[in-house]
């Protein structure tokens, strides 16, 4: 059973379906209706530091184009169209402060592997022929890609239901039932009990709150931030994604209050996305007019062609947050059967190969495509000390 | 709350807005009426553009001059809302001066109140063609004659459902149009059969309307046919004909009725109006059915926001005025803490009867069905992504999208400039036909928190926003 019709569950659903698991994939609301289609698409190397969360996106983007050949293999080439771009970054500093962190940002990447092309202000005008002059350096990646995240989603799906896996929405997960020795048995949803051999936690934002009703809580919590979008523009208006050196910064802050950074890229219907917000207000959906400014300031001061651009379209989302800003992948020790694939913040997207990948090889017990052990559920960044047991049996409410 | 006399705010300057703004000065309030337009009117109400043959100002024009109490803000679109520093109270975030002009930083207006009175957008079913050009929405052709006084076309038919096909007929007819029929898919001997609602509701002016028009018509000579509509247009680059056919109770084309209509120069298609829920949705209010859920005082479930006219129901212009001076009689009495409870009291009997009347006329012009089955697979759906039932079919049978959100993103229905405006509901109730079920999230089409476009430079705005002229 996964719970999340979202991007994680979907790609954890199809990796496991792919190993022969019997999968259902239960959703509370629609299919793909939340944190997917309220994000971006970047699938990034470039805001990392070396370090898990790297290496995690590493392999992610190596597995992307593997997972996306073999969906169109299996579903035709239009039900697997995802608008994956292969495009690369470009990271711009328009500070000397800013140009010396990039600098040093970039060379401990390359150590790590990461492809990081140090440009001088002027070649940087030869990548994007509309960035402002105020560049003082500039750093090429050309491992970032885009896709489109929704259409990504529902192609997993898809291939899930294709293998004869099933796909419920509008059933809410409500907790666990326990057997003997504390494992898993079934599901408790809003259409009843299902009896099932584990459980996948794929509820993004809401995973803490899922966790919790499962008795097993978990401090996954929503980070929320800002979108806007643009009419169409003339291709090569803006080629790369493009981004100021601050948004790794703002991007891995803990910060309660809310922290901006420009994220400026097109799509392939012309439109330009422009990001980033980052705030931790709850669920609050409200749109605030001081958050749009930062965001059109933002792009602006980038893109200075861009300002009497219309924006058509504002939208925002709930990261799902960790303390650690690492995603949880794995098996609860405290509850057996329940397993965790959530937490990736603002790189779900990008993660998803290797998540689902990684959650169904630890299912399966075969050897993982990377160490899983920063990721497991009892890390001290999420505040666990050492695995508490949990076997008093637990019935469904 | 400003040590002064506390401020409301009325979005929309149509029938129910100059009502409310009215309303609210009355009730002691200082009132700002903004609407994106130049003059005041709204749909019903629509003036000529100042300078294209402006005739005398239109009364509730003059109403709203003579009252010193409240400031007319022209020209001024609400781009967005936010809630206030205290309870009930918002921050109304507006562009003004001429609509697309580069320049108007976003500026915002704290209300005390809020009342929405944003009326509709006209709605049109899709059907083959139906993207051609000179195939126009009827409220595009009604705005077209009031405003400016010019037909769409020469030889026009006009195709929908509802009583507002007959003034749109009379409109063209008045700006010199030959119009060669007028397709009504329902069957509204059934309203006619029942006076009595009409007569004890609230409708008898209204009803005296429609007769004139429907007089108009016949004297004309413009055929009126029942339980027919355009249901594909046809033409090289523009549309020269369109096929006319007679429909059954479910709206399904009845085999072998199908006849062509020809030469024709435009189409004009109306199925009733769509609220314009972006505000309301933006400040949290609750919807049902498509419509502002509002109490017996015109208030909304978010305090401090009240509703009036076309986007509590579907009513007409004094079903909306009876509405709109209500809810202005109610924010001032909640704000300034004067109660007024007589005059409260016999605006809420108006809007009463106006709203039965409103019940009657949705019942006798209930959109079926059945024009789904006038489409074929490339059947554009939404002409600004030129979106094509068959990718609709696709996204939600194909890649198992069952909710609005996710089918816009995935097969592209109302994310062009329209913003869904014209699509939205189509592809809302088409996913449902798909589906066996209502989508789970029907207003995600609805919402757009960001009301209207606004340029980034004029979004980025002044570091510190100052309040608009009228302080
Ligand atoms: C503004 C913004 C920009 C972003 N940009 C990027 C980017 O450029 N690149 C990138 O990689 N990532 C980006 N992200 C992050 C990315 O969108 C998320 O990490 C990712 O979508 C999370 O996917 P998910 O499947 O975990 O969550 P979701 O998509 O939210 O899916 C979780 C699902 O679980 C369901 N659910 C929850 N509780 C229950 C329950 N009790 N029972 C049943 N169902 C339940 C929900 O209905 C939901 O559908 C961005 C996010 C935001 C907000
Ligand atoms: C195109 C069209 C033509 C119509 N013509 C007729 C007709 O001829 N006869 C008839 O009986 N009915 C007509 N109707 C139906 C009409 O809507 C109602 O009868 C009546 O006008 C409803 O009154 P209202 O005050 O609710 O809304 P409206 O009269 O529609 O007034 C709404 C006002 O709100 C303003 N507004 C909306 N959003 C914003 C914003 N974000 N910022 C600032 N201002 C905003 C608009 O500019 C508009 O002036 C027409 C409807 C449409 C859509």
């Amino acid at each position: 059973m996964v719970i999340g019709a979202g991007i994680i569950g979907a790609a954890c659903a199809e990796a496991l379906g792919r190993r022969g698991v019997g999968v259902l994939v239960v959703d509370r609301g629609p299919a793909v209706g939340e944190t997917t289609a309220r994000g971006e698409g970047n699938l990034l190397v470039s805001d990392k530091p070396p370090g898990p969360g790297l290496t995690l996106a590493q392999a992610s983007l190596r597995r992307w184009p593997a997972l996306l050949a073999a969906l169109r293999e299996e579903l035709g080439p239009g039900r697997a169209a995802c608008e994956y771009e292969p495009k690369g970054g470009l990271v711009v500093a328009t500070d000397e402060d800013a140009a010396a962190a990039l600098g040093a940002a970039a060379s401990a990447q390359r150590a790590a592997g990461v492809e990081a092309h140090g440009l001088a202000p002027g070649e940087a005008a030869a990548y994007e022929p509309h960035l402002t002059p105020d560049v003082r350096a500039a750093v090429h990646y050309p491992q970032d890609a885009q896709l489109h995240p929704v259409l990504a989603a529902t192609a997993l799906l898809a291939a899930v239901r294709a293998r004869g896996g099933g796909v419920r929405t509008g059933v809410r997960a409500l907790g666990v039932e326990t057997g003997a020795g504390g494992r898993v048995t079934a599901l408790c949803t809003s259409d009843g009990r299902v009896p099932c051999g584990a459980v996948v936690n794929a509820c993004g934002p809401w995973a803490g709150r899922f966790a919790e009703a499962a008795g097993a809580p978990l401090p996954v919590l929503p980070r929320r931030g800002t979108v806007l979008v643009t009419g169409p523009l003339p291709p090569g208006t803006v080629r790369h994604k493009v981004y100021d050196a601050g948004y790794a910064d703002a991007a891995g802050s803990g910060d309660v209050a809310l922290r901006t950074a420009a994220v400026i890229e097109a799509t392939p219907a012309g439109t330009v996305l422009i990001g980033s917000s980052w705030q931790r207000c709850g669920f609050d959906e409200t749109l605030r007019l001081e958050v749009m400014s930062a965001l059109a300031r933002g792009a602006v001061r980038l893109f200075p062609v861009l300002a009497d651009v219309p924006v058509v379209r504002a939208y925002g989302g709930f990261r799902p947050y960790t303390p650690d800003h690492l995603p949880v992948i794995g098996e609860d020790p405290r509850l057996p059967g329940l397993w965790h694939a959530t937490g990736h913040e603002g790189a779900g997207v990008g993660l998803a190969a290797a998540t689902g990948e990684l959650l169904a090889q630890l299912h399966t017990g075969e050897s993982p495509l990377t160490d899983p052990r920063p990721f497991r559920v009892a890390r001290p960044g999420l505040g666990f000390t050492g695995p508490t047991g949990f076997t008093k049996e637990n019935p469904c409410p | 709350m400003s040590g002064s006399t506390p401020r409301v705010v009325v979005v929309g300057a149509g029938p129910a807005g100059v009502r409310a703004a009215l309303g609210a000065a009355r009730g002691g309030a200082r009132v700002v009426l903004v609407d994106s337009g130049e003059r005041i009117g709204g749909q019903y109400h629509r003036q000529p553009a100042v300078g294209a043959g402006s005739r005398r100002a239109h009364p509730l024009e003059r109403a709203v001059t003579a009252q010193p109490r409240i400031e007319h803000l022209a020209r001024a679109t609400v781009c967005a809302l936010e809630p206030g520093p205290h309870t009930g109270s918002h921050l109304v975030h507006l562009q003004q001066g001429p609509a697309d002009a580069a320049g108007r930083p976003v500026r915002t207006l704290p209300a005390d109140a809020l009342v929405l009175c944003t009326g509709a957008y006209d709605r049109a079913l899709p059907f083959p063609g139906g993207d051609l050009p000179g195939v126009v929405t009827a409220g595009a052709a009604q705005a077209l004659a009031k405003g400016q006084r010019l037909a769409v076309g020469r030889r026009v038919v006009v195709s929908g459902t509802g009583p507002f096909l007959l003034p749109v007929a009379t409109s063209l007819l008045g700006a010199g149009a030959r119009v060669l029929g007028v397709y009504e898919a329902g069957n509204p001997a059934r309203w006619l059969r029942r006076p009595l609602v009409a007569l004890f509701d609230g409708g008898p002016a209204r009803v005296a309307e429609l007769g004139a028009y429907a007089a108009e018509l016949a004297r004309r000579r413009v055929p009126y046919r029942t339980r027919r509509a355009v249901v594909a247009a046809h033409g090289d680059g523009r549309v020269e004909a369109v096929t006319v056919a007679r429909l059954d109770a479910h709206w399904r084309i009845v085999p072998g009725s199908e006849r062509i209509v020809a030469p024709v120069d435009a189409v004009c298609v109306g199925h009733g109006f769509t609220p314009q829920l972006e505000l309301p949705l933006a400040a949290g209010c609750a919807v049902r059915d498509g419509h502002v859920v509002v109490d017996a005082r015109q208030a909304t479930s978010v305090p401090g926001v009240y509703a009036a006219g076309e986007l509590t129901g579907i009513g007409g212009a004094a079903a909306a005025a009876a509405e709109g001076e209500l809810a202005g009689l109610a924010a001032a009495s909640d704000v300034t803490g004067h109660a007024g409870p007589v005059r409260i009291a016999a605006a809420a009997a108006r809007v009463r009867s106006g709203r039965r009347f409103a019940a009657a006329l949705a019942s006798a012009h209930p959109l079926h069905d059945g024009w789904s089955t006038w489409l074929s697979e490339d059947t554009c759906i939404c002409r600004c992504e030129e979106v094509t039932y068959g990718q609709l079919c696709e996204a939600v049978l194909g890649r198992g999208a069952d909710g609005m959100r996710a089918v816009k993103l995935t097969c592209r229905v109302g994310l062009g400039p329209c913003q869904g405006r014209m699509c939205g509901r189509n592809a809302a109730d088409l996913t449902a036909g798909l589906l066996g079920h209502p989508p789970a999230d029907p207003l995600a089409v609805d919402r757009r928190p960001l009301a209207h476009p606004v340029r980034l430079a004029d979004l980025a705005g002044p570091a510190d926003p100052e309040p608009p002229s009228v302080d």
